[in-house]
């Protein structure tokens, strides 16, 4: 409940502020935030397993935010900087909807 | 329950000996324990009593091999347990229950054996929830931090969720950092939304796909020039074709109203003189059209005073009519009778007025001639224009 409430209160930061994306951070942020959907739907699964734990939800959704931007930035200083995000999106993408077909199952049994 | 049972059946090097333990020592039950002696090779048969109920014990002996028989005791129940010798000599037993005895007691005997009905039976197990595996490979927050963490609470299976409690009660840093990240999520979220919307893509978008773009829109760009210069070279010439084509009509309009003047086909208006002609004969009035003429009188109108009134023009004719009167282009006029005319009023009223002119050739015949001097002389009748039947212009 707080962590929603937590959430919210970003989005409303985000309408209320209006800041501009730096254009160094432009290629990197989409990518940052699904990673970071990503570590979310895990950590509402662990929840829902009851495996859930602070520090590595902490962790997990660090990293997985550095780690997708580095591999942007890796491929796009080799040059394949949009296929690379694309792949990286559809891996997460693959991980977003099976974390959501766990927490379907716990919500609906079905 | 079994386990402080083992020590009870000794082991026997192979010396065909049976030793049965003299009492049940632990457990009641009144089973009967029957040892059922080596039918061949030297395997050992350790005898455990009945632990309850009232079920008896067969020990079946190894066929063959030097396996050793251990007979587990079901500990409830009348079941009884078959020891299924072992078909190929390496000493091991299992030991199958029967499907329809109560399964419950063996969840703890038996370390590793699911609390289900037989060993060789799959468990009926959710592939999805019930895998102690399933979890932390598919959950990123479990597998990231199995590495990284060294809590052993992290790779509890699941199922044991009074594990995770005292985490959560924890007063950790982590709780309110999960906040600060959930809110920095919100917050990327929405400006990301924005900025997205905002632009068209092209700030994202990457240098080749920047020049790709830049180059066609240059093509497009040049394309479109040459269009313009077509369009404005197409535009000045057929602005200039209308504005000659315009002053030509202009021309030809003046000329024809000039024209249509001399011609009798259009009505025209001027300075001029009103002359008032009475008592005369035709040829006094032909006289006086010729003198107005050469004196540069340009449209006239002959009015009689019975309401008739002719356009004279150069084809017009004038005859002395039998009755009184003129017949002047076939109709007949009766004084006294008017011409109206337009041009240079002095120089015309003087060319009327010359010794032995009009005027005076007037009064000799007993008629007389007055002028009047008006600074606006409307001409109304007009003819029909006469179709040329013979004559064709040169050019």
């Amino acid at each position: 409940m707080i962590a929603v409430l937590a959430l919210l209160a970003g989005v409303l930061l985000g309408i209320v502020f209006e800041p501009a994306v730096p254009p160094e951070l432009v290629p990197y942020l989409p990518i940052a935030v699904v990673a970071a959907l990503d570590a979310v739907f895990g950590g509402v699964r662990a929840k829902l397993d009851g495996i859930f734990d602070d520090k590595q939800f902490v962790v997990s959704f660090i990293s997985n935010v550095l780690v997708s931007a580095l591999i942007v930035y890796v491929g796009d200083q080799l040059g394949v900087g949009g296929q690379l995000s694309t792949g990286v999106v559809v891996v997460l993408g693959v991980r977003i909807f099976g974390n959501v077909a766990a927490i379907r199952r716990h919500l609906f049994r079905a | 329950m079994t386990d402080d049972e083992e020590p009870t059946a000794a082991l026997h090097g192979g010396t065909g000996e049976h030793r049965v333990p003299p009492k049940p020592p632990v457990h009641p039950g009144t089973g009967e324990h029957r040892v059922v002696p080596v039918i061949s090779s030297t395997g050992e048969h350790r005898v455990v009593p009945s632990v309850g109920g009232t079920g008896e014990h067969r020990v079946v002996p190894s066929v063959g091999g030097t396996g050793e028989h251990r007979v587990v005791p079901h500990l409830s129940g009348t079941g009884e347990h078959r020891v299924v010798p072992p078909v190929s000599g390496t000493g091991e037993h299992r030991i199958v229950a029967r499907d329809d005895e109560p399964a419950l007691p063996l969840a703890g005997a038996f370390p590793g054996v699911p609390a289900s009905g037989g060993i060789d039976l799959d468990p009926p197990k959710d592939p999805l929830t019930a895998a102690p595996d399933d979890g932390p490979r598919a959950t990123p927050v479990v597998e990231e931090t199995n590495s990284t963490s060294p809590d052993p609470s992290i790779s509890a299976a699941p199922g044991k969720g009074d594990l995770d409690r005292p985490a959560r009660r924890r007063p950790a840093p982590a709780g309110t950092l999960i906040w600060v990240l959930l809110a920095l999520l919100g917050f990327t979220l929405v400006v990301q939304l924005r900025s997205n919307d905002a632009d068209d893509g092209l700030s994202a978008a990457r240098q080749e796909d920047l020049v790709r773009i830049l180059s066609d829109l240059e093509a497009q760009d040049s394309r479109l020039l040459a269009e313009i210069q077509g369009l404005e070279q197409s535009k000045q010439q057929l602005t200039s074709g209308v504005a000659g084509r315009e002053a030509a009509r202009a021309e030809a309009e003046k000329r024809s109203q000039e024209l249509g003047l001399l011609a009798g086909t259009v009505p025209g208006r001027g300075p001029g003189l009103d002359i008032t002609l009475t008592d005369v004969r035709a040829s006094d009035v032909l006289n006086a059209v010729q003198e107005l003429r050469g004196a540069g009188g340009e449209v006239m109108q002959l009015n009689g005073a019975n309401g008739g009134a002719v356009r004279v023009v150069a084809s017009s004719f004038f005859v002395d009519a039998s009755g009184g009167g003129i017949i002047a282009d076939g109709d007949q006029l009766t004084g006294p009778f008017h011409l109206l005319v337009i041009g240079p009023s002095g120089t015309m009223s003087t060319a009327l007025q010359i010794p032995g002119g009009v005027v005076a050739s007037a009064k000799n015949d007993g008629g007389s001639v007055t002028m009047d001097s008006r600074s606006m002389v409307e001409v109304s009748v007009v003819r029909k224009a006469a179709a040329l039947r013979y004559a064709r212009p040169v050019s």
